[in-house]
């Protein structure tokens, strides 16, 4: 019982050493300006990080949401400037460039998801695929340099990376809302229950009367979904797209997912332990860019330490249950 | 000569006995058939000769002398070789890669192609295998596989071959070529000792027999037994009082099903009537499973399923359910039960529905799980246990009552008692029983004869794919079931 345990609240126990870490090295770590901007930066890989829980603990995996983020801010601009001559520069505009955003990211996940289920092939090779076809297309769009936003857009989109209610800015809220139905998902609704069923085991699930194609399509779709609302907080930030917009987030994300003590193979996940995830990974960053302890080049370096000792933890635990 | 025997062989595995004295003699240059029901203790007998298990009581005589294998590849070196019924190689290898698996030849730091190559291909011409060495073994066919096992083990210079159902894999004319190996085998001074289904085959093959019945010899002989006298010598038991009395049933019929699974199972007919228990006999691989999960919709099919006269869709395990029909898998490791999940979860896993408006009402499962606990007798020591670590009694009830929720009126039940204790078994009878006088309708599949003459009125025999015949009443007994089920004799 003690590593059960240990097992649930191993990442909260860390992320509470990182904290007191960090507040004894810098008193401004727990600062309102400090925390929030280590929340709205977290919030990117935090949204897409609450649908890979889903994909990876129904025995998934997506390797493509980086590039497929980054396709979708190229789409997603390209989309807004086209409109800027008959529909104007305001937020009408901004709005149909969300929806372009969402569609495409419901598009692309579409694609993942048929491709693993239907054809029957294995989720890291599509996956594979579709991150390098998506890195591609961004790059050709912007024909190797940047895509920018109509500046007009721009001032319209700006508020909803940088205003907020109550001094919660958008992305933080959103984050928030996309964590906590999330976690509803998983744990109270007979879509959560199947996903896990199905990385537990898809025979028994397939034999359960699970509808195990519909429901693993769902989650590559619900991410994809997702990551074309990340996309959507995220284009105002800086307005442009790149061939280095996203990069690596598809790893930051499954970290955050494994950190949170979901498992890779699938069968158990759980979107409070990803949250917590994401948020250990913020503010590990966030910490050496604070102190001159450790240079803020080894960030990566730290990063993998933790992400390997949380699975050691987490075999521990397994093995003398 | 004598070059394998066993002498009072007993075999327990915790507390219950498997094995009740056996004593079998592996003659050079003989075959010596084994035979048995399922569950009579072959594999167990097969095990302990071939090293994988050591005898509870009782001796293993090599060439006269007794021996304790560690372990299967000390039995390997003493000449004593098995080839399983699915067979060990390595499919992503060669022949030839296979055949010196684990003890390549070398020369110096390198592996020595050249020697490997030629002893592969005099071994390949010896058994008159037309295989290339450099093909991989995915590529080639069953019985060449099954010659390439046998190379394998005749490269280790096995002087005593135990082949596990060498021709359940194998149609009628690669079963004529690997007698033709077999004889051969035979000739070069080779004891072998060989289990089948088959009784033809036993008859012609063997110059030993030995019978089991429940891990006991009730038999054994040299030469000359008809293939009557094996079977009667495999079953030939009587029935306790086991079994609950069987109910008559009524006349409305609530499943019809005329159906082809591709590969498995040709043109099966099928009706099931009101409140009946309906037995379906045969041999493993005789197609029984696949006919039923064809059913079911857990399985390519095509043909016609008809439950109270609505057709079913193929392939779609959720409609099945939806019109009444349920199956219950015997594999219940792989396809029945969540092993890491605790009980409440893979109770209602079929029947979500039922508990899910939208959030899942936990309160609801938990009184259902209270209430399944109660009504299947489900021994656990506290509620949270995952399924994996439930005996397997309690597992089968717990798979029982995870189907009882979704209300289904027809319920498949694929070896309703595989590896659970005779008590626990007596209660499933009395359940299935009880289901029939509620109404529903019950097929049983079952490996174990008594158990189907035991439940049911009526009984489908299946033999090789296809029904071979039908019994009921006094027809539902051993005898005539065992010789449908061998294809001895068609249509009752």
């Amino acid at each position: 019982m003690k590593n059960i345990n240990l097992h649930a609240i191993g990442p909260v126990a860390a992320l509470v050493v990182l904290i007191l870490v960090g507040v004894g090295l810098n008193e401004n770590f727990l600062s309102y300006a400090n925390i929030t901007n280590v929340l709205a930066r977290s919030a990117f890989i935090g949204i897409i990080a609450v649908g890979m829980t889903f994909v990876i603990t129904a025995g998934g995996l997506d390797l493509s949401v980086g590039s497929m983020a980054a396709f979708v801010a190229g789409v997603m601009i390209i989309a807004m400037n086209y409109l800027v001559p008959t529909m104007g520069a305001g937020f009408s505009t901004v709005l149909v460039g969300m929806l372009v955003a969402l569609a495409t990211g419901l598009f692309g996940g579409a694609v993942n998801g048929l491709l693993i289920t239907r054809a029957r092939i294995e989720a890291f090779i599509v996956t594979l695929g579709t991150m390098g076809i998506y890195r591609s297309l961004i790059t050709w769009l912007a024909d190797g340099g940047t895509l920018s936003l109509d500046s007009g857009v721009r001032e319209a989109y700006r508020p909803v990376y940088y205003d907020g209610i109550l001094g919660i800015t958008w992305p933080i809220i959103v984050f928030a809302v996309v964590a906590i139905l999330g976690e509803i998902a998983m744990r109270h609704t007979a879509f959560g229950r199947h996903c896990a069923a199905i990385g537990s085991n898809e025979q028994v699930a397939r034999y359960s009367a699970v509808d195990v194609i519909r429901v693993k399509t769902l989650t590559y779709v619900l991410l994809g979904i997702l990551v074309g609302v990340a996309t959507i907080m995220y284009v105002p930030r800086l307005g442009s797209a790149s061939a280095s917009t996203g990069v690596l987030w598809e790893l930051e994300a499954i970290a955050s997912v494994i950190i949170g003590g979901t498992m890779l193979k699938g069968g158990f996940g759980r979107v409070w332990g990803t949250v917590v995830g994401v948020l250990i990974l913020g503010l590990i960053g966030n910490l050496l860019n604070l102190t001159d302890l450790v240079s803020p080049y080894l960030n990566g370096a730290i990063q993998g330490i933790i992400i390997i000792l949380a699975v050691v933890l987490q075999r521990e635990g397994k093995a003398e249950r | 000569m004598i070059r394998l025997a066993l002498k009072g062989v007993r075999r327990s595995f915790g507390p219950v006995e498997v094995l009740h004295g056996v004593d079998l003699e592996l003659h050079e240059g003989e075959v010596h058939a084994l035979i048995g029901e399922n569950g009579a203790g072959k594999s167990t007998t097969m095990k302990i000769l071939s090293g994988y298990l050591n005898p509870t009581v009782g001796e293993v005589l090599v060439d006269g002398k007794p021996v304790t294998f560690g372990a299967s590849s000390e039995a390997e070196d003493a000449g004593i070789i098995m080839i399983h019924q699915e067979f060990n190689l390595a499919s992503q290898l060669t022949v030839e890669q296979n055949i010196f698996l684990g003890r390549e030849k070398r020369k110096g730091m390198f592996l020595d192609h050249k020697t490997m190559r030629e002893e592969t291909l005099a071994l390949l011409k010896r058994l008159h295998c037309k295989a290339r060495p450099d093909a991989k073994v995915r590529d080639i066919s069953v019985p060449d596989r099954q010659m390439v096992e046998i190379a394998k083990a005749l490269s280790r210079n096995a002087r005593v071959l135990i082949m596990d159902e060498p021709t359940a894999v194998l149609t009628d004319r690669e079963t004529e070529v690997l007698f033709e190996q077999v004889e051969r085998l035979k000739a070069e001074g080779v004891a072998i000792l060989y289990t089948s289904h088959k009784l033809g085959e036993v008859r012609r093959l063997a110059d030993r027999i030995t019978v089991l019945r429940d891990g006991t010899q009730v038999h054994s002989a040299t030469r000359g037994m008809t293939e009557d006298q094996m079977a009667t010598a495999m079953v030939g038991r009587d029935v306790s009082d086991l079994y609950p009395p069987k109910l008559p049933c009524g006349d409305q019929v609530v499943l019809e099903a005329d159906v082809t699974v591709p590969g498995h199972v040709k043109a099966a007919k099928l009706t099931l009537r009101k409140g009946e228990v309906l037995g379906l006999a045969g041999l493993v691989g005789a197609g029984r499973t696949e006919l039923m999960e064809g059913i079911a919709g857990l399985r390519d099919r095509t043909g016609t399923v008809r439950v109270n006269g609505t057709e079913i869709r193929a392939n779609d395990p959720k409609a099945a359910m939806a019109a009444g029909l349920a199956y219950l898998t015997e594999d219940r490791k792989e396809c029945g039960l969540l092993l890491n999940f605790p009980l409440r979860e893979n109770l209602t896993l079929l029947a979500l529905e039922k508990f899910s408006k939208g959030l899942i009402d936990r309160k609801a499962e938990d009184a259902a799980l209270t209430q399944a606990i109660k009504e299947f007798d489900i021994r656990v020591p506290h509620r949270k246990v995952r399924a994996g670590n439930l005996s397997g009694g309690n597992q089968q009830k717990l798979l029982l009552a995870k189907t009882m929720l979704a209300n289904p009126k027809i319920v498949v039940i694929d070896e309703p008692t595989r590896g659970i204790d005779i008590g626990t078994k007596q209660q499933i009878y009395q359940f299935i029983q009880k289901l029939a006088a509620e109404g529903l309708s019950v097929v049983v599949i079952s490996s174990e004869l008594p158990e189907v003459i035991g439940l049911c009125d009526r009984v489908i025999v299946m033999h090789a794919g296809h029904v071979a015949g039908e019994v009921s009443g006094t027809d539902v007994n051993e005898q005539t079931i065992v010789r449908l089920a061998m294809g001895l004799e068609e249509a009752a």
